[in-house]
């Protein structure tokens, strides 16, 4: 298992009120996402364990381009990984933000 | 290309439970689908990173939630504690964590004494990396479902996603006050690669999905008796038929055991010489027993009405 820790600068606070989301499955090529309305609004944090070990970089570049394109303020995200690919991470970065975003029902 | 917030369209996303398939559901939407929109309340949540802590002895990835997610909320109004098994992860299987969670909620029933439990069952048994917890919690959930039966709580088990419900989990199913499964869904102990490897492929041949489907599979279950309903697979079927079966099952005492024993006594003495499951069929009188398993669900239970009336006062 390898933990990676980025924290972010984002533009704006994420929308929404929700405190708490989650979204995704820990399974082979799967992950899932946990986030959590609990930093300042223009900060942000990615925390990932994951059960590949050696792709920073590439965990890097795709948590970079997440928060450049949704600008998650105010969001600590937790990441369990089960190997998931770079697509599937953004997706579910992506679904984890929207599902935040979402009015209660 | 940028779209801004306000542009948006407004409309909440409806999902309808008509459609909305048991199987491919998450352990999460089935269980938000289900109940009555927005009433539902989770104990020990992935916020609270109640974590296996054995899993990381192995290397392998742990889940914020241990696979499995348990509440509160009402079905139809009236209120009902919800445990839902992820078979994704780890095949639904039951660690320590895991296990003490649906202890926990089946104690919190007890001491109800009225709130019925919903258990949506996903799993393949125990986890074996973390074996003897995991045996343990089947025997500590056996006992704490027990307790809540005697103290006047019924509890329904729906079964009908893509690791079934085996091992332990066949165990904790034999004891709910009754069982809703699907076509997709399967009851047993052991599963098919378990018997193959230990009894050789004569016995039993894993790869044979229709062998695997008419032994363990829901139609079977529900000809024999060991399930009281046979459902579609859709969100909104079982949830209907958890909320007849709250309603249908009979409270729970010596003397609900002693029909039970008296049950299997008279299913081992009718069937026991049969070797396969279309050989019961048969003996339960279904004409055209090659038809079975291709039958729609409501076609399906007219058949099975037929031949076995679902009964609710043992299994």
């Amino acid at each position: 298992m390898e933990t990676l820790s980025y924290r972010h600068k984002a533009q704006e606070r994420a929308a929404g009120s929700k405190s708490l989301a989650i979204i995704g499955v820990v399974a082979s090529g799967n992950l899932e996402v946990l986030v959590e309305r609990v930093l300042p609004d223009t900060e942000c944090r990615i925390d990932i364990n994951t059960a590949a070990e050696g792709f920073g970089a590439v965990w890097e570049a795709v948590v970079a381009d997440f928060v450049e394109r949704r600008s998650p303020g105010g969001l600590k995200l937790s990441i369990n990984d089960g190997g998931a690919r770079p697509d599937t991470v953004a997706l579910r970065l992506a679904q984890a933000v929207r599902l935040i975003e979402e009015d209660d029902q | 290309m940028n779209i801004s917030k306000s542009e948006a369209p407004a409309v909440p996303i409806v999902v309808n439970r008509k459609i909305v398939s048991w199987y491919e559901a998450s352990a999460r939407q089935r269980v938000r689908l289900m109940l009555d929109a927005g009433s539902f309340h989770e104990f020990i949540g992935p916020e609270q990173r109640e974590e296996s802590p054995h899993l990381q002895v192995f290397d392998l990835p742990t889940q914020f939630d241990d696979g499995i997610i348990t509440g509160r909320g009402r079905i139809a109004g009236a209120p009902v504690f919800v445990a839902a098994q992820e078979g994704r992860f780890m095949g639904g299987a039951f660690g320590e964590v895991h296990g003490a969670k649906l202890t926990g909620l089946l104690r919190a029933a007890r001491d109800t004494k009225s709130v019925p439990v919903l258990i949506l069952f996903d799993t393949g048994g125990v986890r074996l990396q973390e074996a003897n917890a995991g045996e343990l919690a089947i025997a500590e959930i056996m006992r704490a479902l027990i307790e809540a039966r005697m103290a006047g709580v019924k509890i329904v088990g729906l079964i009908g996603g893509r690791a079934g419900c085996y091992g332990g989990g066949g165990l904790i199913a034999g004891c709910c006050s009754a069982l809703a499964v699907s076509e997709q869904g399967r009851i047993s102990v052991s599963g098919p690669e378990v018997i193959e490897t230990n009894r050789g492929v004569e016995e039993f041949d894993s790869r044979d999905r229709a062998l695997v489907w008419r032994t363990m599979g829901g139609k079977h279950r529900r000809l024999l008796g060991g399930a009281e309903a046979f459902v579609d697979d859709t969100v909104e079927s079982f949830r209907n038929i958890a909320l007849h079966l709250i309603d249908a099952v009979s409270g729970f005492g010596p003397d609900v055991l002693k029909a039970e024993q008296a049950c299997l006594e008279q299913r081992l003495q009718r069937f026991g010489l049969c070797a396969d499951a279309v050989d019961i069929w048969k003996a339960e009188g279904v004409a055209d027993t090659e038809a079975v398993p291709a039958m729609a669900a409501a076609d399906f239970n007219d058949l099975a009405n037929k031949a076995r009336e679902p009964r609710y006062d043992a299994r």
